[in-house]
C-alpha cells in the first residue's frame, strides 16, 4: 500500500498494463516526452519507451482513428484527450466508428481503444477546461462511460478499462487530481491520509459496472459521480441527514441493482452531476429509478446540476453544485 | 462602422465543367507512357516526385501498346487475372443493380468505370496487407478469393449475410481477406488505415495498409489528419484519393481549387504520385512501388487515382440531373476493361472470342451464385436475421440493459 494521489495512481495504472501488455500503447498530446500537462504519464516514457508512449499531432480526431486502426490491428491504445472540452474533433470517430465497429462488422473486427480524459470545473477553466460531456457518450451504444473519484477506483477502474475489449471512454476529475473537493474552492486538501487514497502498488481492479458505497444512512440516497461524490459528501455532512451516498463509478453500464437497492431502504433520492441539467444522465437514472422505485419514493427526485448554460470563468462556484445546493435538496426530499 | 461595397465583388462558386444538354469535352491528356522517370521508392524523397505528382503515370498507350519505366512487365496470365476479375465485378455490379431495380435489394452501388482501382491495386499487394476500402473498392474482396454467394447474402441482408442484416447493402466486410469492414460516414476510414499501419510497425511485421477515399470526402478533416499521421509516424500506408470527377452531383471543383489532388501530398513530405486510373498497368506499377517504399520503411505514398465515375452513385442516384448523360464516354481515360482486353489483343494473348466467353462464363458465375444467394433468403419474404442480431456484438458481452430490452423483443 502505498499513499497516491490521482495522478499517481492513474500513472501506476499505466505503468502496470504497459508492464504487463506489450499490446498496450499510451499516446496523446502532451503525453509522451513531457508526460502530459496534468503530469499523468510522466516517467512512463522514459521507462518503456517513446514507441510505446509517445506524442502525437495537436489533433484529436487523428488521435481517435489512428486508436480505432491500431486496435484493429491487435494493439490496446491508451490514448488522452487534453482536456474533455476538445474531445469533439473526435465525436465522429468515437461514435459512429469506435462504438460500431464490432456490430456493424458482424464481431469480425473490434477495437479495444481506452479514452482517457480529464473532465470538470472547479480550476476556474472557463468554457473550454471545465465541462463534464459524459452523457454526449451514455446515449451511444457500444461505449462504455467511466467517471472515477478517488486513486483508488481510479487505478481499479482504468486497468479494468485497458483490459476490456470494449471501448471505454474514461473520464477523470481533473479538480480531485491532487486532493478530494469538497465543495470549498479556498481550501481544497491533499489526498494525503484519506483512506480512498490507500492504494495498492499492484495490479488490481474495479470491476466497471459496479457501484460504490462511499457513505452509509437510512434516509436519502444521494448518487453522483467525479468530484460530486465528494461535494455530496459534504452535503451530507452539512444537512444532518443519514444518507446512502453511491458512487456510481461507471455510468455505462450503471449499477442500477446498487441503487434501487438503496432507494427502496430510504425512499428519497437525490442524483448530482456538474453537467447540464436537461438530458443530463441524471434524467436517465431518475426516469429508471421511478419505474423501478415508484411505489417506495416518499418524495419526488431531486436533481442538483450544472445548469443549462455555457461553463463560466470566475463564476464557476455559482455555476457548479456546491455543498449548499446539494444540502437544500436533500432536506427537501425528508419533506412530506 | 458600416463598410463600403465594392464592386466586382461576390461569392465565388465554382461550377462542373460541364451540365445537362452541353457537351462534354474533355482536354486530351498531355502526358504519354515513358513520360515520367521511376525513382527508386527506397531512397527517393518527396521532392523527387514532385514531376510525377503534376504529371500523370501512364503505361498503356493511344496504341494498346505498353511502354515506359514504369511498365510492370505482368505475365500474360496475370494480365488475364486482372481482367476477369474486372470483367467479374462489372457483370456482378449489373446483376445487382438489375436486382436493386426489381425490388430485390433495398440498394446498390456500382463500381462501373472504376474496376481497375481496387482489383489493380489489391493484386499488387501481398496476402498479408490490411485493406481499408470505401463502398466503391468491392473488387478487392474478388482479388482476395471472396465466395460471392456470401457477397450477395451480404446485399440481401439475409440469414447469410455475415454481418447480420446490420448495414446496408456493399457496407461489406471480410476478415478472412483482410478487407477491414465498410463505414458509410466517408473518409474515416482513411486516417484510420494509418492507425492499422502504425500498429504493424509498432509490431514490426511487414505489413502495409491500403485505404481510398474520394475526391469529395479529401475535404473532410479525416483526409488531413491521414497525411499529417502518416507523414509524421512514417506509416507504412498507401493512401489512394480516387478522383472520380463526382461526389454524388458535387464536382470535384468544389473539394479543392487546385488542378490536381497529388500535389497535396507534398507539403506533408510524401511521395506523391497521379496515375491514370483506368490504366491497369500503371496503376499496378504504382501501387507495387508504393508498397515497396512503405516496406522499406522509408513511409507512405500518396497516389491520386484519376479516373471518372461513370455510374450514378448508387441506385438511389439520377446523374443526368446535373451531367451530360453520355460524359463518361468522353472521358480521356476511356473504359478500364476495354483498355486491357485491347492491350492483350494487341500483343496476341487474347481475342474477342474468348473476351466474349469469358463474360458468358461469368454471367453464369453471378446468375448461379444469386440463386444460391435467395436460398438462404430473399428481401421480400426473408427469412432475415433473427432480431436478436440487434443486441448481440454491441458490447462483448451484453450488459444487464441491453438484455433487458433483448428480453422485451424474445418476449414478443
Amino acid at each position: 500500500m502505498a499513499n497516491m494521489n490521482m495522478i499517481q495512481s492513474l500513472n501506476n495504472a499505466l505503468d502496470i498494463m504497459l508492464d504487463r501488455d506489450d499490446d498496450v500503447i499510451v499516446y496523446g498530446e502532451d503525453v509522451g516526452y513531457f508526460g502530459g500537462v496534468f503530469r499523468t504519464t510522466d516517467g512512463l516514457q522514459a521507462k518503456h519507451g517513446a514507441h510505446r508512449v509517445f506524442d502525437t499531432p495537436l489533433s484529436e480526431g487523428g488521435i481517435l482513428a489512428t486508436a480505432f486502426g491500431m486496435g484493429i490491428n491487435g494493439l490496446r491504445p491508451v490514448v488522452e484527450i487534453q482536456f474533455a472540452d476538445y474531445i469533439f474533433p473526435a465525436y465522429d470517430q468515437i461514435v459512429n466508428e469506435l462504438a460500431k465497429i464490432r456490430h456493424r462488422s458482424g464481431g469480425e473486427y473490434w477495437s479495444p481503444v481506452t479514452v482517457r480524459t480529464p473532465a470538470g470545473g472547479g480550476i476556474r477553466g472557463g468554457h473550454h477546461h471545465s465541462q463534464s460531456p459524459e452523457s454526449q457518450f451514455t446515449h451511444t451504444p457500444g461505449l462504455k462511460v467511466v467517471y472515477c473519484s478517488t486513486p483508488y477506483n481510479a487505478k481499479g477502474l482504468l486497468i479494468s478499462a485497458v483490459e476490456c475489449n470494449d471501448p471505454v471512454i474514461f473520464f477523470e476529475p481533473k479538480r480531485c487530481y491532487r486532493g478530494p473537493f469538497y465543495g470549498d474552492p479556498h481550501n481544497v486538501p491533499t489526498w494525503e491520509g484519506h483512506p480512498e487514497a490507500e492504494v495498492p502498488e499492484s495490479h488490481y481492479t474495479v470491476p466497471l459496472g459496479e457501484a460504490r458505497l462511499a457513505m452509509e444512512g437510512d434516509e436519502c440516497t444521494v448518487i453522483a459521480w467525479g468530484a460530486m461524490v465528494h461535494v455530496s459528501e459534504q452535503a451530507i455532512r452539512d444537512s444532518g441527514i443519514s444518507c446512502d451516498l453511491i458512487d456510481l463509478q461507471t455510468l455505462v453500464p450503471w449499477d442500477r441493482d446498487a441503487v434501487v437497492n438503496s432507494i427502496e431502504k430510504t425512499g428519497r433520492c437525490v442524483i448530482v452531476h456538474e453537467a447540464p441539467k436537461t438530458s443530463g444522465f441524471g434524467a436517465e437514472m431518475a426516469a429508471s429509478v421511478q419505474e423501478r422505485c415508484f411505489y417506495h419514493l416518499e418524495s419526488p427526485i431531486q436533481r442538483v446540476t450544472g445548469w443549462d448554460a455555457p461553463f463560466p470563468h470566475t463564476t464557476e462556484w455559482d455555476y457548479m453544485p456546491g455543498p449548499t445546493r446539494i444540502a437544500a435538496a436533500i432536506r427537501r426530499t425528508q419533506e412530506g | 462602422m458600416a463598410s463600403k461595397k465594392k464592386e466586382g465583388f461576390g461569392l465565388n462558386i465554382p461550377d462542373a465543367p460541364f451540365r445537362p444538354g452541353e457537351e462534354a469535352v474533355f482536354e486530351t491528356w498531355s502526358w504519354k507512357p515513358g513520360d515520367l522517370n521511376r525513382p527508386d521508392p527506397t531512397k527517393c524523397t518527396s521532392e523527387d516526385t514532385v514531376p510525377h505528382a503534376q504529371g500523370l503515370v501512364r503505361v498503356l498507350g493511344d496504341d494498346d501498346k505498353a511502354s515506359g519505366a514504369w511498365d510492370p512487365k505482368l505475365s500474360a496470365d496475370e494480365l488475364r487475372e486482372g481482367l476477369e476479375h474486372m470483367v467479374r465485378l462489372r457483370i456482378f455490379d449489373d446483376r445487382m443493380m438489375k436486382m436493386q431495380r426489381t425490388g430485390k435489394l433495398s440498394f446498390y452501388m456500382r463500381s462501373f468505370g472504376e474496376e481497375c482501382v481496387a482489383i489493380a491495386q489489391t493484386m499488387a499487394l501481398e496476402t498479408q496487407d490490411w485493406i481499408f476500402p470505401t463502398y466503391r473498392q468491392p473488387g478487392a474482396q474478388f482479388v482476395r478469393g471472396r465466395d460471392m454467394v456470401s457477397m450477395i447474402c451480404h446485399c440481401i441482408g439475409n440469414v447469410e449475410d455475415n454481418i447480420k442484416g446490420r448495414q446496408m447493402p456493399v457496407h461489406y466486410s471480410y476478415r478472412e481477406g483482410r478487407f477491414i469492414s465498410i463505414s458509410s460516414p466517408v473518409g474515416t476510414q482513411f486516417s484510420q488505415a494509418v492507425g492499422v499501419a502504425m500498429a504493424s510497425q509498432y509490431k514490426k511485421l511487414d505489413e502495409v495498409t491500403i485505404t481510398w477515399i474520394g475526391d469529395g470526402a479529401s475535404a473532410e478533416g479525416d483526409y488531413h489528419y491521414a497525411l499529417n499521421f502518416a507523414s509524421v509516424f512514417k506509416a507504412p500506408v498507401i493512401l489512394n484519393v480516387v478522383n472520380n470527377q463526382w461526389a454524388i452531383s458535387t464536382h470535384a471543383n468544389f473539394a479543392t481549387a487546385s488542378d490536381e489532388f497529388a500535389t497535396r501530398g507534398l507539403p506533408y513530405g510524401l511521395a506523391s504520385i497521379r496515375v491514370d486510373g483506368n490504366d491497369f498497368l500503371a496503376l499496378y506499377a504504382v501501387t507495387k512501388w508504393a508498397r515497396e517504399r512503405a516496406a522499406a520503411g522509408v513511409g507512405a505514398t500518396h497516389i491520386e487515382v484519376l479516373t471518372y465515375r461513370a455510374g450514378a452513385h448508387s441506385s438511389s442516384d439520377d446523374p443526368s440531373r446535373y451531367r451530360p448523360s453520355d460524359e463518361h464516354t468522353k472521358w480521356p481515360g476511356g473504359d478500364p476493361i476495354e483498355r486491357l482486353r485491347d492491350h492483350l489483343i494487341e500483343i496476341g494473348e487474347w481475342s474477342a472470342k474468348r473476351q466474349s466467353g469469358l463474360e458468358d462464363r461469368i454471367d453464369d458465375e453471378v446468375m448461379s451464385a444469386y440463386k444460391e444467394a435467395v436460398k438462404h433468403g430473399d428481401l421480400a419474404s426473408g427469412p432475415y436475421p433473427e432480431a436478436d442480431t440487434i443486441f448481440t456484438e454491441v458490447y462483448e458481452e451484453m450488459p444487464w440493459h441491453l438484455k433487458e430490452q433483448f428480453d422485451e423483443v424474445m418476449e414478443g
